[in-house]
């Protein structure tokens, strides 16, 4: 019986050698910028298609959380799959952009400048909040490893989420700033409150579109894939790879993983400033784990360190529950069988095989008629 | 005086939270030091386990004992279940993150689940100990019965698990398959029955803590699992994952601090205050207060 | 004074004395070989020579600079590289990523560039990448730079590392067991490739190796350790043949 599997692993071997094709297109070796190109270009595409469908208000009213997600999902597989270790915080960075830039646009709201422009500044000053916070955060979480690093990320989550649930920020009659966990005190005028404890955010300027939102996505890819296509990507990638290693060779652990949770942060803090701008309201509880675990989902659904994944993801996976809606009670519960199903067929090795073999024969089918035109 | 008195009563409330956790996160800590898994769905079997006692006690008048029989037994069935079918498949995947996601869809099975059989309402649950509570100190300090009996439950449970590990077959095999797989499997170990065996303890215990947290705080939905879960485990890493003895002691820290805080800080505060203590706890020692340190050889 | 001068190193575990006043000099550009029994200490030594671990006594020094108890990164800049008994490349990064990665504090440009792409990305990309490549060419790796490095078949995974190492231009060069689990044909040519990059990078090279022909082959000195101490050091061919060294090889 062990003899057997030898002999069968032998044969795999050999198989696994025959086919052993240079990694050309994969994204770890990527370097051509052909692949950034056609992506942003069927993004930009979609774009189009989709400003000039008709769609129902729901779907219309998803537009921006879809995008959200995506750079939500790209920016925590720079940490799950590019850093490697698992977060199940990343929404608390989200929500510590959402409350910083929407009391940031607050604060500027009646200043004189274009809208775009109050946006563009509010979603800036999220990201670097987001980036400060991913220091603050870092320093002590990086030195951990594998589930207590991920214990921690969720723990901080849910800290920001009750720090900020009973946070209250408002502008007094005469113009200054009231802050304190207990109530107002001096801000009686509804206009001048900011933050208003468990009611969150309210009267927020809805600024958020779907065009910045796009616009947003692009610039979240090309700087997630020129990140990784680059000395300092290939640097963190060799952490992941063997820690031992990468020092032997000189690469400075601490820095690195600091510059990924670092720049994740930053931007899981822009896409929390574009999530609460499309929103009316928006309450601290929102970005509980739950939220974290969604865009985790995606990002291993998607693949784990494979960026252009996580998009497509966040897309099917954002909409699934939408379109699902139909089936009225059901929806959540076949989404729930359809995540398990997908991760069984995805990830077990016996089907990962027959998967591959599929993929294989189909592949072959193509490439044959391609012969005869 | 008074001071001391209410004190020492919420030390006693927050022994017996600390007991439901440190239940729940035995569960945790087994599964995760046999499987390496970290079993998101746990929680939730919590709720399921609730779920059956309440329809069979409160709903058709079932002995609450019996009911909790039956509650155990359906929840153990339905950890194996739920192993074989999801995880197992995925034990040799090449990312352990596959098996943990799986784990979440099962979670949110779960609660979708008992979404469309029980409604989104909840419901009241009723204590399963009808027994007068104990006065203290001339009636200043009032133990309920539920306390006692799910304080002693979990030390009971605590002292059988020990035995059963440390003194039978079945849980030197758990032991040595928590230790090395593969050379469990050579020395004849049936890794699966054992794997099983684990959830199937972990998922019994979790039906015990859904009846004993319901008792308490008598509010059941099908979300009621997923925080005493995550809090359980919070307690089994605050322990260290994968120690008996760590659920326990982490669990009963947890609850003390979380009523505690609950009491004299915050009430709103208190779970950010919990979640900040295991921070400073896993900062000063990164495997938790009875983890083992593993340094990975060069 | 010596190139490499090591003195006195020492490390206890746990009560146990894993390597005790262990000595060594090793002139410039000699091939040395540490040779020993498993579990002899042969591991410990490079360890705390690349500030693995921290040696409780004794001192090392490279060139005239005490290396002593420096971190493991510093000790690499200071000009000591490594290859691992149990290979660690960057299993997921292709052939040609792994060398790069070694070349991160030869090259620079800063995160920024590296980001938005500026012309000194471009400018020094170029750079690393021809210079990775001169160095695969050494080890007949060029063919292969474009695979996952955990594609690789053994023997070339094993040079792949010694071309990561030398891609971060050490003084001296640490081989753990560069021939473990090769056939008598890769052993042979891995000796060429050996001398040969001490030639063409003029690296002095202490290496670790249970292969006693490889050891007699290239080396022209050895040091044998033996549980932790020092059982004889010198020319090669001597203290093959010297008895005390062969009854620990062989056994009584």
């Amino acid at each position: 019986m062990a003899e057997k599997k030898a002999v069968g692993n032998k044969a795999a071997d050999n198989k696994k050698a025959a086919v052993k094709a240079p990694a050309k297109g994969g994204i770890f070796s990527s370097r051509n910028f052909k692949g950034d190109i056609i992506t942003i270009a069927v993004l930009v595409i979609a774009y189009f298609i989709i400003s000039n469908l008709k769609l129902s208000s729901l779907m219309t009213g998803l537009l921006v959380p879809v995008c959200v997600y995506i750079i939500m999902a790209m920016s925590l597989n720079l940490t799950v799959g590019i850093l490697g270790e698992l977060s199940l915080g990343h929404a608390g960075f989200m929500c510590v952009g959402a409350f910083t830039g929407v009391i940031f646009s607050r604060l500027i709201q009646s200043a004189a400048m274009p809208e775009l422009l109050k946006f563009i500044l509010s979603i800036l000053v999220a990201t670097v909040v987001g980036a400060v916070f991913g220091i603050i955060i870092g320093i002590p979480v990086l030195r951990l490893n594998g589930d207590y690093l991920a214990i921690v990320t969720l723990a901080f989550g849910e800290i920001i989420k009750a720090l900020l649930n009973n946070l209250y920020v408002g502008k007094t009659a005469d113009g200054s700033i009231e802050m304190n966990m207990s109530g107002f005190k001096n801000v009686t005028d509804s206009a001048g409150k900011f933050v208003s404890g468990p009611l969150g955010l309210t009267k927020i300027p809805k600024y958020a579109t779907f065009e910045i939102a796009v616009v947003m996505v692009v610039l979240v890819y090309i700087i997630c894939s020129h990140f990784i296509h680059s000395r300092d990507g290939r640097a963190v990638m060799a952490i992941r790879d063997n820690r031992i290693a990468a020092e032997s060779v000189g690469i400075n652990i601490t820095k690195y993983k600091m510059i990924a949770f670092v720049l994740s942060s930053a931007m899981a803090g822009a896409a929390g400033c574009l999530y609460a701008h499309n929103y009316a309201t928006l309450q601290a509880v929102k970005f509980d784990y739950n939220k974290s675990i969604l865009i985790l989902v995606f990002v291993v659904l998607g693949g784990i360190g494979n960026i252009k994944g996580s998009i497509v993801s966040a897309i099917i996976l954002t909409l699934l529950p939408e379109l699902l809606r139909g089936i009225g009670n059901y929806r959540m519960l076949i989404y729930s069988i359809l995540l398990i199903v997908i991760m069984l067929i995805n990830w077990s090795p016996k089907s990962r095989v027959v998967v591959q073999r599929l993929g294989a024969k189909i592949k072959g089918i193509f490439v044959k008629e391609k012969a005869a035109v | 005086m008074d001071k001391i008195l209410t004190l020492l009563s919420n030390l006693v409330n927050g022994l017996q939270l600390g007991s439901v956790y440190a239940i729940i996160a035995l569960g945790y800590t087994m599964v995760y030091g046999i499987a390496k898994m970290l079993n998101f769905a746990h929680g939730d079997i919590i709720m399921v386990g609730a779920y059956v006692v309440f329809l069979l006690f409160v709903g058709q008048g079932f002995n609450p004992l019996l009911a909790l029989v039956i509650s155990i037994a359906a929840c153990t069935v339905m950890g194996i279940l739920i192993e074989k079918i999801a995880y197992k498949p995925l034990r040799k995947a090449a990312s352990p993150l596959a098996v943990l996601i799986t784990a979440i869809g099962v979670s949110y099975f779960l609660q979708n689940s008992a979404l469309l059989i029980f409604g989104s309402n909840s419901k009241t649950f009723s204590s399963i100990i009808n027994l007068p509570s104990i006065k203290l100190a001339g009636g200043k300090i009032t133990i309920t019965a539920i306390s006692l009996v799910t304080i002693i439950t979990c030390i009971v449970i605590m002292i059988a698990l020990t035995t059963f590990i440390n003194k039978t077959k079945p849980g030197q095999a758990m032991l040595a398959v928590a230790e090395d797989k593969g050379a469990a499997t050579l020395m004849g170990i049936n890794v699966n029955k054992t794997i099983s065996l684990t959830f199937a303890i972990g998922s019994g215990l979790a039906a015990v803590a859904g009846a004993l947290y319901c008792s308490t705080y008598p509010i059941l939905s099908p979300y009621t699992g997923a925080m005493p879960g995550i809090k359980a485990f919070v307690a089994a890493v605050f322990g260290g994952i994968g120690s008996i003895p760590g659920a326990f002691i982490g669990g009963l820290l947890l609850g003390i601090i979380e009523i505690l805080a609950k009491y004299y800080i915050s009430a709103q505060l208190s779970d950010a205050i919990v979640f900040g203590v295991l921070i400073v706890v896993l900062l000063v020692k990164p495997t938790g207060i009875l983890g083992k340190k593993i340094q990975e050889k060069v | 004074m010596a190139y490499i001068d090591i003195k006195h190193l020492g490390i206890t575990f746990g009560g146990l004395k894993a390597v005790d006043d262990f000595n060594l000099e090793i002139k410039k550009g000699e091939l040395y070989g540490l040779i020993g029994p498993n579990g002899a200490g042969k591991t410990t030594v490079f360890n705390m020579l690349t500030g693995v671990y921290k040696p409780n006594t004794g001192s090392i020094v490279l060139d005239g600079r005490d290396i002593t108890g420096m971190k493991t990164i510093d000790i690499n800049k200071a000009g000591v590289a490594r290859t691992f008994q149990n290979i660690r490349l960057f299993k997921e990064l292709t052939v040609l990523e792994n060398v790069e990665v070694a070349l991160h504090n030869k090259y620079k440009y800063s995160t920024f560039s590296g980001i938005f792409r500026l012309p000194s990305f471009y400018k020094v990309e170029k750079q690393m990448k021809e210079r990775s490549e001169e160095l695969l060419k050494v080890f007949g790796l060029e063919d292969a730079k474009d695979f996952k490095a955990s594609n690789l078949p053994y023997g070339q995974q094993r040079k792949l590392e010694i071309a990561r190492a030398l891609a971060t231009d050490p003084k001296l060069l640490l081989l753990d067991e560069p021939a473990a689990g090769m056939n008598p044909n890769e052993t042979a040519e891995l000796m060429e490739t050996i001398s040969l990059i001490r030639e063409k990078f003029g690296v002095t090279i202490l290496l670790i190796e249970h292969d006693m022909k490889l050891v007699a082959g290239i080396c022209e000195a050895v040091t044998v350790l033996n549980f932790g101490r020092v059982l004889a050091q010198g020319e090669t061919a001597k203290v093959l043949k010297d008895p005390e060294v062969v009854k620990a090889y062989i056994g009584d």
